[in-house]
């Protein structure tokens, strides 16, 4: 029903009015972040905090990236960024690739229990690691996976969202394509690499996108996860910087942390807009 | 639906489904199957022993008033947060799709808190919200209201459903926006044939076309609510004032790492997992008979 405005009259302008004030909102919170990433610690606690940038914000973003909270319990953002990125990529690929090698097997193949096997995977759909939390880390700690990349990424993607997915949309793929295939006498693999793979390209980048946003979001199983500050994740690390009750915090250094820790997403998110978009509303279809 | 074109073999099948089976065994099958066994005994946190104890967890949960508390508030807080942020994404969607020019930048600067994690749109906040030193408390200390949510019960809850709602608008904004640009303009231009006014073509003709889209985004808001807010509530509350944020996901946390009582924090996994089930199954009834615009 787009364009449906009547005219320039005064609900064009409330219109722009409300539109404007849900924007300015969402960003309050964003705008005094960053502005307490620039100035002291002594100007943040002592309220009211100034409303415009002040000139630290080389020497909080720095300390940040290099000492972290220098001396307290987290590492140092640079390192947690590091590892976020491993485990945000490694969740993005390693579920994209299993889901989708057994997707291609459940829909293309048909092989005895096949049925199972589906409804098998199916059953985890939707169902969050925080319900499995305490079981799901002893068996990571039995298998001796606490603090490893490994252990930060496997539970994370035994899910089948993605399965489901890819599922849906290889049952579109007209049956003439695999056919033709068929009759040029190209194996499952040819078939796989060379049709598959390149019509399926928009959909692998979409979830991309997603699983990425997912795994670099994750709190409480890094939390759990990574006793050794070293692997500490980016999320999980800037919570840790928050003191207690009676502790003293280091806000302006949280808040550079903040923003660093929250700005790859984003960037993500705004830079492949169209992809993401499409990648999440075509969930439900 | 079954493809009628399909390849022959089961050994290159079995092969490519292997790594996905194997690891949603051991990571999911086995801990699920865990949590149910363990919801049976009462095992020691140094795994010494166990006892076998029947439903003994989910009596006493059933009948521990703390357990009940954790149910309403959950009941409260999923309610608050989904009417909250559907209401305000679908009042900025349908005002974004009035807009022949500019909904592509307003939906820009709408979407990027769906980026933000939850601990971290829940530091933000509570950095404003700060009893000692936020910008907002100190604020409202100026105009007289002592803001305190580290002991007002209400404040708390309030705080946490105004965060979660700041960090779901976008994912909801993005679902209403998709839906209302779906509708043909044919069916709109009649009604302002008609002389309908917008508001009344709103609520007679565009929010029932979107009653699919809208039951969709419930039971998705319900399981964020559920699930996805652990992080804002333990930046912001960490369950308190007393248990009065302490919604069921949260207390599957602190009974079982925080105050080691496997057997009942066992036992919650397995109901929120039964709850998971139930609304899993509802979404998939709706799938089925899902209008596609």
């Amino acid at each position: 029903m787009s364009g449906m405005v009547e005219k320039r009259g005064i609900s064009y302008w409330l219109t722009h009015v409300g539109l404007t004030s849900g924007v300015l909102v969402l960003f309050f919170p964003l705008w005094l972040a960053f502005v307490a990433s620039t100035v002291t610690n002594q100007e943040v606690i002592h309220p009211p905090m100034p409303l415009w940038p002040g000139d630290q914000f080389l020497e909080n973003y720095s300390r940040a990236l290099i000492e972290g909270d220098s001396g307290q319990t987290s590492a140092s953002v640079a390192r947690m960024l590091f590892n976020t990125t491993v485990v945000a990529t490694g969740i993005a690929v390693g579920k994209i690739v299993i889901s989708f090698t057994s997707a291609f097997a459940i829909v293309f193949f048909r092989f005895p229990a096949r049925n199972i096997f589906f409804w098998l995977i199916f059953l985890t759909l939707m169902l969050p690691v925080e319900v499995r939390i305490l079981p799901t880390y002893e068996v990571v700690a039995s298998f001796g996976l606490l603090n490893t990349y490994s252990g930060l990424i496997f539970p994370l993607i035994a899910s089948a969202t993605a399965t489901f997915l890819f599922r849906q949309f290889f049952m579109t793929v007209p049956d003439e394509i695999v056919e033709a295939a068929r009759i040029d006498g190209a194996k499952p693999m040819r078939f796989f690499i060379d049709i598959l793979i390149p019509i399926s390209r928009t959909n692998i980048a979409a979830l991309f996108i997603i699983m990425f946003i997912y795994g670099w979001n994750q709190f409480l199983w890094p939390l759990l996860m990574t006793t050794d500050p070293s692997m500490n994740t980016v999320i999980m690390g800037v919570e840790q910087m928050i003191g207690g009750q009676d502790d003293v915090t280091p806000w302006p250094v949280v808040m550079a942390a903040s923003i660093m820790a929250m700005l790859p997403p984003i960037i993500v998110v705004i830079s492949m807009q169209k992809l993401f978009i499409r990648g999440l509303t075509d969930r439900e279809k | 639906m079954e493809k009628r074109v399909y390849f022959k073999g089961w050994f290159l099948p079995a092969l490519l489904i292997v790594p996905q089976l194997a690891i949603t065994a051991i990571f999911f099958f086995y801990p699920a199957g865990t949590a149910i066994w363990w919801s049976l005994f009462n095992p020691d946190p140094f795994g010494l022993s166990t006892k076998f104890v029947g439903f003994a967890n989910f009596d006493f949960l059933f009948s521990d008033p703390y357990y009940k508390e954790s149910f309403y508030t959950t009941a409260i807080f999923s309610v608050l947060v989904t009417f909250f942020s559907m209401g305000l994404a679908l009042f900025l969607a349908v005002l974004a799709d009035r807009l022949i020019k500019g909904a592509g930048i307003y939906q820009t600067l709408l979407i990027w808190p769906y980026a933000v994690a939850p601990a971290i749109a829940g530091i933000l906040w509570l950095f404003l919200f700060d009893t000692r030193t936020g910008l907002i408390s100190w604020y409202l200390g100026l105009l007289g209201y002592d803001w305190n949510h580290l002991l007002n019960h209400n404040e708390a809850m309030g705080l946490v459903v105004a965060v979660s709602t700041w960090s779901r608008v976008s994912y909801n904004f993005l679902f209403f926006l998709a839906g209302l640009q779906a509708i043909p303009s044919t069916i709109i231009e009649a009604a302002a044939i008609d002389g309908a006014r917008f508001w009344k073509r709103f609520w007679t003709i565009v929010f029932p076309l979107l009653s699919p889209m809208t039951f969709f985004l419930v039971v998705m808001n319900v399981v964020y609510a559920f699930f996805d807010t652990f992080g804002i509530i333990h930046t912001i509350t960490k369950g308190g004032p007393g248990q009065s944020t302490t919604i069921l996901v949260y207390k599957v946390y602190s009974d079982g790492f925080v105050g080691l009582d496997l057997g009942s924090s066992a036992a919650q996994s397995v109901i929120l997992l039964i709850i998971v089930g139930i609304l899993t199954i509802l979404q998939f009834k709706f799938v089925e008979k899902k209008v596609h615009y």
